[in-house]
């Protein structure tokens, strides 16, 4: 397939999961907002949400403070803020735009009303209403995406491209929301394993539809480390780390067969570490040094499927 | 209010009561459905368009700023006869300009019968690049829009034929697919030509035209880009085709091949159907300034690497002063009579042509022999006494870069519009393909002047556009009895 239109596919694909995420976490910080809790001001509130993400620092640039209403609409309505969920639906439908023919064209026209319904929500203050209706819109649509783009299309090359970019997207922003939050919620390291609040954690979990599973698989109470290990090795967890690297390998076994690629390497590298990794392993020497190596790491598989695939080389 | 003076030949009404016979079973049905039934299908009609993206971009305005064409719910009918006419006639056309093509750019016959003048070769349309160059089945023009305007029962005049990049069909086919989801009713009451194959006769005759030899021929559809105005009717065709749509970027030039960049590595291309001017398609042999293109494409195509539909220089065929000849050229191409009549034209470098229009100025339309798109035309009717009096000056300085048409009577088809159902101004193009053979399906882009009066119909300028139907004819007895059929079939459910 021509590989600009392997690119605007993968891009796609990443900007829906990225606009799922930021609606997750927005989600959960708002639920959290409403469990009584002293300790956490609004700003200690908020700020991680804008940590996650990885845009304090262009929050900073124009707004002074940390309120729920500046917040939210950075994250979820502005035009400015390249990584908002407003800016991730525009460019996945102009990615979309540019390659509707390389879709079935129900993928495309369920992207297409996606944006036309999106209309609905701006102007609007969410922090002072409908926020949970956002997000909860937001993430139907993503699910909508992906069901009738893996009912619907030809299991050739422009679906695996598409697979991709959600799932590199989706092990990043799973990575960068266990870090900051283990961070947050934990301070000190001695506090590993000491008490925790029951309502952050179970919202760590509920932002990455994994409350249930915790229950299922741990039946126990919900311990930091568990939750750590539920969301990296756990094969069986649809966000966790390990899940999505199974996803990846695999896709570009296919997309590779027979030839030597270094990204494809680097895929089979991190997967090994999270398919043979042992979470007391990842403890001793700290998760969070564990999880920047691993972010790191997919970037670079990021970087290298750009350099095999999509970026358009001279002749 | 009617301001208007002059009277119009109406597609469906012969008078206030009487209807024509082809309408007769479909004015019936219009007559018994409630005006907000017709609003709302309407409504329901914009809503599906919006979704499925079926929009063309404007020019000037915001990047992305995407608009809907106007679609009217109310059909264009044709009779299978009259379909029968407009049909031969466009393609008798398009085979005699194929053939003037090629000899313009081979033995240039025609200029030496002193039928066209030898100042064709310095038209800026042609491209003395072309010259000897032989194109695969001597076809240039691949698919030709034909635009048609009729003024009265048996009167259907060319008013241009379009050779470089027409479009529009997109809107046949999407204007179709959603006649039959409003009104599934009215298929199976009349019997409606298909129009759907279009795309697959297309494909066909661009696999057709790849240079011989080649076995599985690489057909791709090549488009300016999605800020494009006519970007959807790109992907559109490309995946009705089910062939690549690139753009210049993903497209090279090695030895005298063409190949498309992708993710498993260079792919040589055989058969491109461009969707870009010819001064687009290479900066390396046209404007320098160009992105769009791919640079030594034109080299390529000259050796014979690839085949461009349509081909380069075509333009050379499809303005005023070509035009007019295109009675002739069927005659002396083809040995025929023409089927279809040209707009009668006057040109002002003939002395007696000249006199007359100078008299006749406030009746008729002048245009320049090179311009289009509106630009440096008088309108006599509409016009001041003082433009028309500096148009003549202009005319007198130059006469040879003039000529001058009758304003046309423009037939009528009644439309829904704010104010309920009003009969609106329409135009017909159907879309000619060549390949092994010049066929059309029966169907065409019917467009429609949505203002009151107006016989504007370019989408650019609030023009719309409506389903075209070429009825096979039924008898009033067998509609009844489908009618019957239909009626029993819901009581049951």
């Amino acid at each position: 397939m021509l590989s600009r239109t392997a690119n605007h596919l993968y891009w796609m694909a990443r900007y829906i999961e990225r606009a799922e995420n930021m609606a997750r976490i927005l989600d959960v910080t708002a639920n959290m907002a409403l469990v009584p809790n002293a300790a956490l001001s609004e700003a200690a509130l908020w700020q991680p949400a804008l940590e996650i993400s990885g845009n304090a620092e262009s929050f900073q640039e124009r707004f002074s403070d940390f309120t729920a209403s500046n917040v939210i609409h950075f994250l979820a309505m502005d035009p400015e803020n390249p990584s908002s969920i407003y800016s991730a639906l525009y460019s996945a439908r102009e990615n979309a735009r540019a390659v509707r023919v390389a879709m079935t064209s129900e993928t495309w026209e369920n992207i297409n009303a996606l944006w036309l319904e999106f209309s609905q929500f701006e102007g609007k203050d969410l922090a002072l209403d409908g926020l949970r209706e956002f997000c909860d819109w937001v993430k139907a649509r993503s699910h909508l995406f992906r069901g009738v783009s893996f009912g619907t299309m030809l299991r050739d090359d422009a679906f695996q491209f598409l697979r991709l970019g959600t799932f590199i997207e989706r092990a990043d922003n799973t990575a960068r929301l266990l870090d900051v939050k283990y961070h947050l919620l934990l301070p000190k390291e001695e506090e590993v394993g000491g008490g925790v609040d029951y309502y952050e954690w179970s919202a760590v979990l509920r932002s990455v539809s994994a409350f249930q599973a915790y229950q299922k698989v741990f039946n126990d109470t919900i311990q930091p480390w568990r939750v750590a290990e539920l969301l990296v090795l756990r094969k069986d967890m649809p966000r966790s780390l390990h899940a999505c690297f199974t996803e990846i390998t695999a896709i570009l076994e296919n997309l590779t067969t027979g030839r030597h690629v270094e990204c494809r390497r680097i895929a089979g590298e991190i997967n090994a570490s999270l398919q043979y990794g042992r979470m007391d392993h990842i403890f001793q020497n700290g998760l969070h040094e564990f999880l920047t190596e691993f972010i790191e790491c997919n970037n670079q598989l990021g970087a290298e499927i750009q350099n095999s695939f999509l970026n358009i080389h001279a002749a | 209010m009617q301001s208007q003076t002059r009277t119009y030949f109406d597609e469906m009404n012969t008078g206030p009561a009487g209807v024509r016979d082809l309408y007769a079973n479909y004015a019936n049905w219009l007559r018994d459905v409630p005006p907000e039934q017709l609003e709302s299908k309407r409504q329901e009609a914009e809503l599906l368009f919006r979704r499925v993206g079926i929009t063309f971009n404007v020019y000037g305005e915001n990047a992305g700023t995407e608009r809907l064409i106007p679609f009217d719910v109310i059909p264009r009918l044709l009779a299978a006869k009259e379909w029968d006419v407009l049909s031969k006639g466009s393609i008798q056309r398009v085979r005699a300009l194929n053939m003037f093509l090629h000899d313009i750019y081979h033995d240039r016959e025609i200029i030496k019968v002193g039928l066209v003048s030898e100042s064709i070769l310095t038209h800026s349309q042609y491209r003395p690049e072309m010259f000897d160059v032989d194109v695969p089945g001597g076809i240039y023009a691949h698919i030709a829009g034909i635009d048609i305007v009729r003024t009265g029962e048996n009167q259907f005049y060319v008013l241009e034929d379009n050779l470089r990049t027409p479009s529009g069909v997109s809107y046949m086919l999407e204007d179709r697919k959603m006649m039959m989801r409003l009104f599934p009713e009215l298929f199976r009451r009349y019997s409606i030509a298909p129009v759907e194959h279009y795309p697959q006769v297309l494909k066909n005759n661009l696999r057709a035209v790849a240079q011989s030899g080649v076995k599985d021929p690489t057909v791709v559809l090549l488009t300016p880009g999605a800020y494009n105005s006519a970007y959807f009717e790109h992907a559109f065709l490309a995946q009705q085709m089910g062939v690549e749509l690139v753009e210049g970027q993903d497209l090279f030039v090695r030895g005298n091949a063409v190949y498309m960049r992708t993710t498993e590595g260079p792919k040589r291309v055989d058969v491109i159907y461009r969707r870009l001017d010819d001064e687009y398609i290479d900066p390396l042999a046209f404007n320098p300034d160009s992105m769009l293109g791919v640079p030594g494409l034109f080299s390529v195509y000259r050796n014979g690497g690839v085949t461009l539909a349509n081909a380069v220089g075509t333009g050379v065929a499809d303005d005023k002063s070509t035009y007019i000849r295109v009675p002739e050229m069927i005659k002396f191409y083809l040995g025929e009579e023409p089927i279809l009549a040209n707009v009668p034209t006057y040109e002002l470098s003939k002395k007696d042509d000249l006199a007359y229009v100078l008299d006749n100025l406030p009746e008729l339309v002048v245009k320049e022999v090179q311009g289009s798109g509106g630009y440096g035309m008088l309108v006599g009717p509409t016009a001041s006494k003082q433009e028309i009096t500096d148009f003549r000056d202009r005319v007198l300085a130059n006469p040879s870069n003039y000529i001058a048409q009758p304003t046309l009577a423009l037939s009528t088809c009644p439309t829904l519009v704010e104010q309920g159902i009003a009969p609106r101004h329409v135009d017909l193009r159907p879309f000619v393909l060549s390949g092994e053979t010049v066929t059309l399906v029966p169907g065409a882009l019917c467009r429609v002047a949505m203002r009151e009066g107006s016989l504007v119909v370019n989408s650019s300028q609030g023009g719309g556009t409506k389903d075209t139907w070429v009825l096979q004819e039924r008898s009033s007895q067998e509609v009844s009895a489908i009618d019957a059929a239909l009626k029993d079939k819901v009581a049951v459910c």
